[in-house]
């Protein structure tokens, strides 16, 4: 009776979770009616990462929220939060997870402190003798001390969305599943917010953070999942794809068909000839070797270049559609 | 605050292995908790304070109308307003009798019709499950809320309605409808039965409206579903034509209750209210859980 009767669409009998992922999903897959909002997502996040879960508005983010906190059925696959199956598992897993989702909803008539007091109220397993003392350390955590007796109502977009963040640290979480935490928040709101992520992170959470901003995923995260119409289209530590990023030699010519020879011929990759000029990826290939060698074969070089792409030129890369790289 | 180590956990929360706390493993425990604050949520509300003021004021209207410009001559059989002059008591049952008929099944299918829609249009519901409420717990706790908001409104009526008669008209023996007198304190007795009488037949329309709350995102469209269910009812129940159709009628069996105001109580005339309403708890009760339990909650 305490679990979610929203049923796994199907239990795959002695499925093992690794104990080393917070969130962990296999071709979790979500269909409103034709349209596939999300396909076939194999999530990996490990504990104690900061996850940036990264892609434009509508890539299915949201959704794949909802499905990991039990709120949507998938219509196939299935997942585990901090090594517990779900939703057979939601009642004993939730309450050790703090949720953002979509935005925050309370009610207007009611204060921020009563708001976190009917939260509490809901969690069978919150100790209503430390109630008053939690919601008020988690008030204090996000900056809503002095307006914990206001009605929501008057709350500001970004007190709004500082009191979910305080529902969501109101008890001791292993792991904290924030949907764009900083949507609506000033530059200052937003500093605050990716300081006490980083904190919370550095207590020992695991913190998966939706966004559509690439900036607050190279300023606060270790690891990297980019969504791109519904697939999860890369996912790796923030450092491995920094190193990733191979440079590419760029050489302006008129006669771009023996640059690209050349280029073969040392063993450049990937080369690839325009109009004016020929790239090619190095590899292990030193810039100047490259250099020596279209000299050597006399092809008339106008131009020479390494470039090694960004992290924002990488992910275009990924989903051919850019960022949003304010904030 | 060390809002995220695993190892510092509140007394009762449970801890991150396997032993879960007693709690987490039944959804049953801490409802009480939960419970309470929905009780808070209804009760609390300006809107539905407001609503309760006005059942509260019809009482007083009959009572203050009747003092001023008493009836003549005797009504039907089951006229409380006749009987007003001479015992205050009946006030009371004037109250109920005509509040009955549209104003208290408004109230409950307001309420019900808000319970879950209410929530996830405000986003709420998102979060309640999030906590988490297990769906069952959610459908368990908003019913017996709702149930009880019944009861208080049925009670208000008939409390307010007693002071207001017994202030303007005294008290006394209650001269019951076949006839005969009882005391004071039976008739109080009897008042109260009628009052859980009407409860029931108010808790089959609660469980009408809350499986047509979850339904719908749109609180203001789930209680003007049950709004109109609940005069579509009355409306029917008064063509003679359609008498076969009468007692499957929500309503149908509601003004029973002056069946308990009879030496000896005629319970017989009461069972068919009961079975009724005993059937739409269970059928929509159902409903509303086979919707509720696998919905995705978008909202």
């Amino acid at each position: 009776m305490s679990q979610s009767p929203v049923d796994a669409p199907r239990r795959a009998p002695g499925v093992s979770w690794a104990a080393e992922l917070a969130v962990q999903s296999r071709g979790l897959t979500k269909r409103f009616g034709r349209q596939v909002a999300v396909d076939a997502v194999d999530l990996a996040v490990p504990r104690g990462a900061v996850y940036g879960f990264l892609g434009p508005n509508g890539s299915g983010k949201t959704t794949t929220i909802r499905m990991l906190l039990g709120l949507v059925r998938p219509t196939a696959g299935t997942h585990a939060l901090l090594g517990t199956e779900m939703p057979e598992g939601a009642a004993r897993v939730l309450p050790r997870i703090g949720a953002l989702v979509e935005g925050p909803a309370f009610h207007p008539y009611l204060s921020g402190a009563e708001n976190l007091r009917r939260l509490d109220a809901a969690d069978p397993t919150a100790d209503p003798r430390t109630a008053a003392a939690r919601i008020g350390a988690a008030l204090d955590r996000v900056g809503l001390a002095a307006a914990a007796g206001k009605r929501y109502r008057t709350y500001s977009l970004g007190m709004r969305q500082r009191l979910a963040l305080a529902a969501a640290i109101l008890a001791p979480r292993e792991l904290l599943i924030l949907d764009e935490p900083t949507n609506g928040l000033d530059p200052q709101g937003t500093r605050e917010v990716r300081a006490l992520l980083t904190s919370l992170a550095a207590e020992g959470a695991t913190v998966l953070l939706s966004t559509h901003l690439l900036s607050e995923v190279e300023q606060i995260c270790t690891d990297v999942g980019v969504m791109h119409r519904g697939r999860l289209v890369a996912q790796a530590p923030l450092a491995e794809l920094r190193a990733s990023a191979a440079p590419r030699a760029r050489v302006e010519t008129d006669r771009p068909a023996e640059a690209a020879r050349v280029l073969r011929e040392l063993g450049l990759t990937d080369v690839a000839e325009a109009a004016r000029e020929t790239t090619g990826l190095l590899g292990p290939v030193p810039p100047e070797k490259v250099v020596a060698a279209l000299v050597h074969a006399a092809v008339p070089v106008r131009g020479f270049a390494v470039a090694a792409p960004d992290l924002e030129e990488l992910f275009v890369s990924l989903t051919g559609e850019g960022f949003d790289v304010s904030g | 605050m060390s809002a995220a180590e695993p190892t510092t956990r509140a007394p009762g929360s449970p801890g991150a292995g396997a032993v879960a706390a007693p709690g987490a493993g039944h959804g049953w425990s801490g409802t009480g908790r939960f419970f309470r604050s929905e009780l808070r949520l209804i009760f609390g509300r300006r809107r539905n304070q407001a609503g309760m003021a006005v059942l509260a004021a019809f009482p007083v209207i009959i009572a203050i109308a009747t003092r001023i410009d008493p009836p003549t001559g005797g009504g039907g059989e089951a006229d409380f307003f006749a009987s007003i002059t001479g015992n205050g008591f009946f006030v009371a049952l004037a109250a109920l009798s005509v509040e009955i008929g549209l104003f208290l099944p408004v109230a409950v299918a307001a309420i019900a019709g808000d319970s879950v829609a209410g929530e996830a249009n405000l986003g709420t519901l998102r979060y309640l499950l999030t906590v988490p409420v297990s769906r069952n717990r959610l459908l368990a706790v908003k019913y017996a809320a709702i149930v009880v908001f019944a009861l208080a409104v049925t009670l208000l009526v008939a409390v307010v309605g007693l002071v207001a008669g017994l202030v303007l008209f005294g008290g006394g023996p209650v001269t019951l409808l076949s006839g005969n007198q009882v005391g004071f304190g039976e008739g109080l007795l009897r008042l109260l039965a009628v009052c859980g009488y009407l409860t029931v037949g108010l808790s089959a329309l609660g469980a009408l409206g809350l499986f047509v709350s979850t339904l719908t995102e749109q609180p203001m469209g789930a209680i003007i579903a049950n709004t109109i269910l609940v005069v579509a009812s009355q409306v029917l129940n008064a063509i003679p034509q359609l008498d076969w159709l009468h007692p499957y009628l929500l309503t149908h069996y509601w003004l029973n209750f002056a069946e308990l105001l009879r030496d000896p109580v005629a319970f017989e005339a009461l069972r068919p209210g009961l079975l009724s309403a005993a059937a739409y708890i269970v059928i929509f009760i159902s409903a509303a859980w086979a919707r509720f339990a696998g919905r995705d909650v978008t909202s």
